[in-house]
C-alpha cells in the first residue's frame, strides 16, 4: 500500500519535473515545478517526518515559488520574448547537470537503500525528536547555516538597494 | 472502522455546511453592519429584516452570463476561483471546535484531525491560498488583474514572515504547535491573549492582510485597479473569489479564538460542575460566539479605517510588525528565562 503510494507520487514528480523543463510556457514551468514540490512534500509524510513536509510546503511552495511566479508575471515572458541561449551554453549546461547527476547518483551507491526502505515507524521526523537532534547532537551545522542564511539576506539586502549617492 | 470513518464524513460535512452558511450570512451581516455604521438601512427587503438577501445574491450570481475573455488562459482561469475556495475550505479541518464528547463510553473529539504540527498545517494551506489570486489574476490576461495578483504576492509574502514571527513566540509559551493542546492549555490556565498582547496585535494585523480585508484590500482596490485581480471574472467563478475572502475571515477568526482566546474555554466554566457533554456544547457554543465577534471586528475596521497606500503597507510590513515580532520572541525569551532563575 505505501510502496504503491510511494511509486505513484516518484511518477507524478518525475513526470511533473519533465513538464517543467519541456513546458514552452515559464508560467507553466512554475506551476508543474509547485506540483512538484507537492509530491516530494507527500514523500515525507510517507517518511513520517510531518514537520519536514509542512516546511518544505511552507517555504518552496508557499514562499520561493510565489517569488517565482511574481517575478516571470512582472517580466511577462512569453514565446515570442524568450531569449535564445547560444549552442555553446546548452552544451555547457548539459555537461554540467549531468556531473550534478553523477554526483547525485554517486551518493545513492553507498547508502544501504534496503534495511532503511520504509522508516515508517521512525518518530525521528517528529518536531520534538527534530529539535532535540539539531540542537544536540547537531548544534554546530545548525548555527552554521543560519550564519549562511544571514550572510546571504545581508548580501540580497545590499544588491536590491538603491544606490544613495 | 466504518463507525469511525462516518463520524468523521460527518463531522467533516457539519464543518463544511458551517463554513459555506456563516461566510453566507457574513455577507448579510456585512452590508448591515456597513449600514449601521454609515446610518442607513441596509438590506431589508428580501424576507424578513432582509435575511434572505444571501439566497438571492446567490441565485443572482448562478444566473449571471458566464464570460471566459478570448486571450485568456482558459483552464487557468477556471483553475484560480477553485484554487482559492479549496484553500479557504482546509482549514478547518484542524480547528478544535470544542473538547471531546462522551456517548455511550466513546469519546468523539470534535476537531476533525488532530495533527501535531497544526499551526505549520495552518500555514501551509494559507501560503497556498495566493495562488488562487496569482493564477486568476495572470490568466485574465488584463493588466489590472495581474496588477492586483502581483500585489497579492508580495502583501502575503511580506505578511506571513511577520505572522510566523509572532506564532513563534507563542509556540515558546506553549511548548505545542498542535492547535488541540494549545486549546485545552488554556482550559486551566489564562488565556494567551493575556500572555502574548503584543504577538496577538502583530497576528491580527497580519491575519488582516493575508485575508485581503480593508485597511489592506489593494489587490482589489477599485479606485486604482477597477476590481483588482477578479476585474475579468464574472458570475459564479466572481462569487467563489468573494465567498472564498469571507470563508477565510471566518476561519482566521477562529483560528484567532483558538489561539489567543482560549477556543473552546470560558473562565470559571468548570466551577459550575456540569456534566461532560453540556460543557462540551457550551464550548461549542461561546467558541462560535468569539469567532462571530472577530468577524464583526472584522467589519467593523473595514467601516473604520481608510485604505493603506501601498508603499505604507510594505512599510508597515516590514519595517515595524517584522522589528516588533522579532523584539517580541526576545521578550518572551527573557522573562520565560527571568521565571526560570526567580
Amino acid at each position: 500500500m505505501i510502496l504503491n503510494l510511494f511509486y505513484f507520487l516518484a511518477f507524478l514528480s518525475v513526470i511533473c519535473s519533465f513538464m517543467v523543463v519541456t513546458a514552452r510556457n515559464p508560467v507553466h514551468s512554475v506551476l508543474y515545478l509547485i506540483i512538484t514540490f507537492f509530491t516530494i512534500g507527500c514523500q515525507y509524510l510517507i517518511l513520517n517526518a510531518q514537520f519536514l513536509a509542512a516546511v518544505h510546503i511552507i517555504v518552496y511552495a508557499g514562499a520561493i515559488m510565489v517569488l517565482f511566479l511574481y517575478v516571470i508575471m512582472l517580466l511577462n515572458l512569453n514565446q515570442t520574448t524568450e531569449v535564445h541561449k547560444s549552442n555553446y551554453a546548452k552544451f555547457a549546461a548539459a555537461i554540467a547537470s549531468g556531473l550534478l547527476l553523477l554526483v547525485m547518483v554517486s551518493s545513492l551507491k553507498g547508502a544501504d537503500l534496503l534495511s532503511n526502505a520504509l522508516p515508517q515507524n521512525s518518530q525521528v521526523g517528529l518536531i520534538e525528536n527534530l529539535g532535540k537532534i539539531l540542537f544536540n547532537s547537531f548544534l554546530l551545522p545548525f548555527e552554521l547555516s543560519a550564519i549562511l542564511f544571514l550572510a546571504a539576506m545581508v548580501g540580497a539586502v545590499l544588491i536590491g538597494k538603491n544606490e544613495v549617492k | 472502522m466504518l463507525a469511525f470513518i462516518i463520524y468523521k464524513f460527518i463531522l467533516v460535512l457539519i464543518v463544511f455546511l458551517i463554513s459555506l452558511g456563516i461566510a453566507a450570512y457574513s455577507t448579510y451581516g456585512e452590508r448591515k453592519i456597513a449600514a449601521f455604521l454609515q446610518d442607513r438601512m441596509g438590506p431589508s427587503k428580501a424576507g424578513p429584516y432582509g435575511l434572505l438577501q444571501p439566497i438571492a445574491d446567490g441565485v443572482k450570481m448562478f444566473m449571471k452570463e458566464e464570460i471566459i475573455p478570448d486571450v485568456s488562459n482558459k483552464w487557468l482561469f477556471i483553475l484560480g476561483p477553485c484554487i482559492a475556495m479549496f484553500t479557504a475550505c482546509m482549514t478547518g479541518v484542524v480547528i478544535p471546535w470544542g473538547r471531546p464528547l462522551i456517548i455511550g463510553g466513546e469519546t468523539y473529539a470534535l476537531q476533525i484531525t488532530d495533527i501535531n504540527i497544526g499551526i505549520l498545517y495552518v500555514f501551509g494551506v494559507v501560503s497556498m491560498g495566493v495562488y488562487g489570486i496569482m493564477i486568476g489574476g495572470w490568466a485574465s490576461n488584463n493588466k489590472y488583474s495581474l496588477l492586483g495578483a502581483i500585489r497579492a504576492s508580495a502583501q502575503m509574502i511580506s505578511y506571513e514572515v511577520a505572522m510566523g514571527m509572532s506564532i513563534i513566540a507563542l509556540v515558546m509559551t506553549t511548548g505545542t504547535i498542535s492547535l488541540s493542546e494549545i486549546a485545552a492549555q488554556q482550559d486551566h490556565g489564562m488565556w494567551n491573549v493575556i500572555k502574548q498582547p503584543l504577538g496577538f496585535l502583530i497576528f491580527i494585523t497580519c491575519a488582516f492582510a493575508e485575508c485581503n480585508r480593508a485597511p489592506f484590500d489593494l489587490p482589489e482596490c477599485e479606485t486604482e485597479l477597477v476590481g483588482g485581480y477578479h476585474t475579468e471574472y464574472s458570475s459564479m467563478k466572481l462569487g467563489f473569489y468573494l465567498f472564498a475572502e469571507y470563508i477565510n475571515m471566518f476561519i482566521s477568526s477562529a483560528v484567532i479564538s483558538t489561539l489567543y482566546f482560549g477556543g473552546y474555554n470560558m473562565p470559571f466554566i468548570n466551577e459550575l460542575g456540569l456534566a461532560n457533554n453540556v460543557l462540551s456544547i457550551l464550548g461549542v457554543v461561546f467558541l462560535f460566539a468569539k469567532i462571530i465577534f472577530f468577524i464583526f471586528f472584522f467589519m467593523w475596521i473595514r467601516w473604520t479605517l481608510p485604505r493603506f497606500r501601498y508603499d505604507q503597507l510594505m512599510d508597515l510590513g516590514w519595517k515595524k510588525l517584522i522589528p516588533l515580532s522579532i523584539f517580541n520572541i526576545l521578550l518572551t525569551g527573557a522573562i520565560m528565562i527571568a521565571k526560570d532563575l526567580l
